[in-house]
């Protein structure tokens, strides 16, 4: 391979922002092999342009790409896939304002209009800044939330919310955001509802380690590393814990598959990039309990002989980035993490890596892809990740939700953790609540609680219509509140717990431009690697939106008939969930709550 | 200062060398045996059964993209790309159920709908063998003006009214002498971008680009050809199964309406230019060079060809007229 580089020079800030991730050049050219080994640095680079310089420029792209001996086209391919890259120039400050569907119920729409008022079209540059809407920025409970980004050499950002167009306009002119509002808790103080995973959060200092310690920190880690990988196999095993992102695999089988492999390195992923939209729970625990993940992550890995574990953290998480980082120094610091762990000889580290604005990438080969410096496209299974993850080795990849339920089950045993939740899903579940109730926010419930009494706790007074499991789940409505709420009850009733989204729209939420919406969402975040996907998701969002204008081809059946073959295809024949999922809601919201039941009257 | 670990890549897995077991299989319901380590798209052809596939090659690494190959496997929650599944013993394979017909049914119709498929060998038939209707998704939208594609940026999009149907369609890019990228007829199969990486040229001139339905192939910047790392071997153009990459000639005999494949005819020869002897097989229309191919099962190329050998021909028609002489 012999690449022919980008004739333009990178500037001054440039070549800096890349130095800093790759280390300033050597006099000696690197090794072609060293270089090529290092291609994972290049989202960390991408992002360094972005931060420093608000955009990445062709200069700075072939800089990137000499270091890391990436040939160009592959490099703008990678770069061109994320939505938090700009390609052309863009000014320093850059607002990004969430339509999403919990945004959308709280006015998102009449929002995005004042905005491009007062603010000028979306993506036009006025007075070195711009602004854009964007996808769920997992702030539901707060809608309509914003998201800051302020690029220099000392780049800020800022999600928050709810913002209105003074809020917004103002964050724009001034370049600064206020402080984000802490987690909204509504069961707090309810004994009826014991809190395991939500017990420290927005009671002790995220910050503090020590303080993480004297909550009981440290010691679920301290007896696995005592008691050894078999003892957590075995717990984690019979606590019938599964994963939270939405797929319910069995966590202890996905661990002793990769403990049973005898390749070496192994990986463990730790898949925070939560961008389902409507869900929030993994970013209130990564912000509120940032050594929680932490810990959880170490008894990961150590029990499955990883010694190296990947946070990899959507990049519209700073305040849980911030956190993070800092959670992972003071645990690097007090031995914690690194060559010899709580001084048991063992070896583990976490690095913090940041998704780029792409739906996709939490999908978990989609993941490893990116991780791995390419675009984030998923790949076929088998090999399955406990076989050919990360690096083609054997990997763990969990949700953070799931891994912090460890710490409780190998410090309490698994009989306690099935105490809580039915037979068939044992535990608490986090529930991200929005939409059109009083008490939005985080709860944690045991498994089996019906629809009615958690909208009952959050204020739900008309729930017309509740989509369970965010754009990839399922539509309820009213004759579906008696639903308990496990794994095998939703299944049995067709619907789905997803990632714990519990979004509630009332009697004024016009279903037909939410679900154009989520057509949209797909549209904007298929990866385009297949057909089914990548054009499903256009006609899909073409016929809703001839649906939802009462301006169908033919008439409404024939469009419904069309619609319900398209998610045949979708569901059948695509490479990955994305696409085999994009019809889910849509189709649920037909079937179930009679959206486009009529046919129109010309 | 942060560490700078390094994660070397697993080499790609090859298939098994050497003599293996056969493994046995039931495929629309005969029994059938391939060697172990065969695809189920293998074991169909074994079978005598057609399965449509469009981003399959046999000199490439499988990218299951494009689904049309796609069947029915006993126990799977979802329909498996045969082009890319390797046999295990005991499946039960079902290549025409109403599920596999439905899935290329609407791959026929999502591709129908967006892409021009008129220079694509099979499709018309594929089209007939499975009712579909390209058409029923409405009127094509107007297609985009030259360069807009490459400028689209991910995640974001303009909503339409949802009255016409998106295509691919836009200007053909003509850069260079030696061949055209007709990009409003491909169907994004990413055999170009593996002919020019991995599996063949390892140039790297091109890869995929954008996101979604604006996914497109691309230099980096959408730079034009003769500015990229292309040394236009031409692989990408054996590779292009449905005529977005072609030859110039072949591009303009097209455009005027004058291509005719019953006056055409092709003869397989030995490359002229060095002493590598690669098979070359030239297909002539008037007796003049329209294309040059390598045979996929030349021992020699496995299909490839260099510069020379897949343009350098103009000399082979250039003769002076008869009246200069």
């Amino acid at each position: 391979m012999d690449l022919r580089p980008i004739s333009t020079l990178p500037t001054d800030d440039e070549r800096a922002a890349v130095d800093a991730v790759l280390g300033a050049p050597g006099v000696v050219p690197q090794a072609l092999r060293e270089a090529r080994g290092r291609r994972h640095l290049l989202l960390p680079g991408l992002h360094a342009i972005q931060d420093r310089c608000g955009w990445v420029s062709a200069g700075a792209l072939g800089y990137l790409c000499e270091r890391l001996h990436v040939p160009p086209a592959e490099a703008y391919g990678v770069a061109s896939f994320y939505a938090l890259f700009a390609l052309s120039a863009r000014p320093p400050t850059a607002l990004h304002v969430c339509d999403d569907l919990a945004c959308h119920a709280a006015g998102a729409p009449a929002l995005i209009a004042t905005l491009t008022q007062r603010l000028g079209p979306a993506g036009e540059t006025r007075a070195g800044a711009t602004w854009h809407p964007s996808p769920c920025l997992g702030l539901c409970e707060r809608a309509p939330a914003a998201m800051l980004t302020v690029a220099g050499a000392a780049p800020r950002a800022t999600a928050w919310g709810p913002v209105d167009a003074a809020a917004c306009v103002d964050a724009v002119a001034r370049g600064e955001a206020p402080t984000p509002a802490p987690a909204l808790i509504p069961q707090r103080g309810r004994a009826a509802y014991p809190e395991r995973l939500l017990a420290r959060v927005g009671v002790v200092d995220p910050t503090s380690l020590d303080a993480y310690r004297a909550a009981g920190g440290y010691a679920a880690l301290r007896l696995a590393l005592e008691r050894g990988p078999a003892f957590v196999l075995r717990e984690v095993t019979d606590s019938g814990l599964v994963g939270r992102g939405g797929a319910a695999f069995p966590t202890g089988r996905k661990w002793a598959a990769v403990a049973a492999q005898a390749g070496r390195p192994k990986y463990l992923v730790c898949n925070a990039d939560e961008s389902e939209p409507g869900t929030f729970k993994d970013r209130v625990l990564m912000e509120e309990d940032p050594f929680a993940l932490i810990e959880a992550m170490t008894i990961a890995g150590t029990t499955v002989g990883a010694e190296q574990g990947f946070l990899y953290l959507r990049g519209e998480y700073p305040l849980a980035r911030a956190r993070l980082t800092a959670a992972l120094a003071a645990a690097r610091e007090r031995g914690l993490l690194g060559d010899d762990v709580m001084g048991r000889g063992v070896r583990f580290d976490i690095e913090l890596r940041l998704g780029a604005g792409a739906y996709i990438c939490g999908e978990e080969t989609a993941l490893f892809a990116s991780l791995e410096g390419f675009r984030g496209e998923p790949r076929t299974k088998p090999p399955f990740p406990v076989e050919a993850g990360l690096f083609g080795r054997p990997t763990v990849v969990n949700n953070v939700e799931t891994l912090v339920n460890v710490l409780g089950i190998v410090r309490d045993g698994a009989a306690a953790y099935r105490a809580l939740g039915t037979a068939g899903s044992p535990g608490t579940r986090l529930f991200c609540v929005s939409g059109k109730v009083a008490r939005p926010g985080l709860f944690e419930l045991p498994f089996g609680v019906t629809l009615r009494a958690l909208l009952e706790l959050a204020g739900a007074d008309d729930p017309a219509a509740v989509l369970l499991g965010g754009a990839a789940g399922t539509f309820v409505g009213r004759d579906d509140l008696d639903l308990p709420l496990t794994f095998e009850d939703t299944r049995a009733a067709g619907a789905t717990l997803g990632s714990g989204v519990v979004l509630v729209l009332d009697r004024t939420v016009a279903l037909g431009p939410v679900l154009a919406r989520i057509a949209q969402f797909f549209r904007d975040e298929s990866c385009g690697q297949c057909v089914p996907c990548r054009v499903g998701t256009v006609r899909q969002e073409e016929l809703i939106t001839r649906l939802a204008r009462g301006k169908p081809h033919g008439t409404v059946a024939t469009e419904r008939a069309l619609l319900a073959e398209l998610g045949q295809c979708m569901r059948d024949a695509s490479i990955c969930g994305l696409g085999q999922t994009a019809s889910s809601a849509i189709e649920s919201a037909v079937a179930r709550l009679k959206v486009f039941a009529d046919e129109v009257t010309p | 200062m942060i560490r700078l670990p390094i994660y070397p890549a697993e080499p790609r897995r090859r298939p098994t060398d050497g003599p293996v077991r056969d493994v046995a299989l039931t495929i629309d319901g005969a029994a059938v045996r391939v060697p172990e380590g065969a695809t189920v798209l293998d074991a169909c052809a074994a079978a005598g059964i057609e399965v449509p596939t469009l981003c399959f090659a046999a000199n490439l690494t499988p990218v299951n993209a494009c689904r049309i190959c796609v069947v029915e496997l006993e126990g799977a929650r979802t329909l498996v790309p045969s082009c890319s599944r390797t046999v295990e013993a005991g499946m039960v394979v079902r290549t025409d159920s109403p599920r596999v017909r439905t899935a290329r049914k609407l791959v026929l119709e999502l591709l129908g709908s967006s892409v021009d498929l008129s220079a694509t060998p099979h499709v018309a038939r594929w089209i007939e063998r499975y009712d579909a209707h390209p058409a029923r998704f409405g009127p094509a939208a107007a297609p985009a003006a030259a360069g807009a594609r490459d400028a689209a940026a991910p995640g974001h999009h303009h909503v339409g009214d949802g009255a016409t149907a998106a295509t691919v369609a836009q200007p053909a890019k003509v850069d260079n002498d030696l061949f055209v990228r007709d990009y409003g007829k491909c169907i994004l199969c990413y055999k170009c971008v593996e002919a020019c990486g991995d599996d063949a040229q390892h140039t790297y001139a091109i890869a995929v680009a954008g996101r979604g339905f604006d996914a497109r192939i691309s230099t980096e910047l959408a730079t034009p050809l003769p500015d990229s790392a292309c040394v236009f071997c031409g692989n990408c153009v054996n590779a292009c199964p449905t005529g977005a990459l072609v030859f110039t000639r072949e591009f303009e005999l097209r455009r005027d309406g004058q291509w005719d494949e019953a006056r055409q005819q092709e003869t397989t020869t030995v490359c002229p230019y060095c002493g590598v002897g690669c098979a070359i097989t030239l297909r002539t229309q008037d007796n003049q060079v329209v294309r040059v191919t390598s045979p996929l099962d030349s021992s020699v190329t496995g299909g490839n060809l260099c510069v020379k050998g897949r343009f350098g021909w103009q000399y082979v028609g250039d003769r002076p007229p008869p009246d200069t002489k």
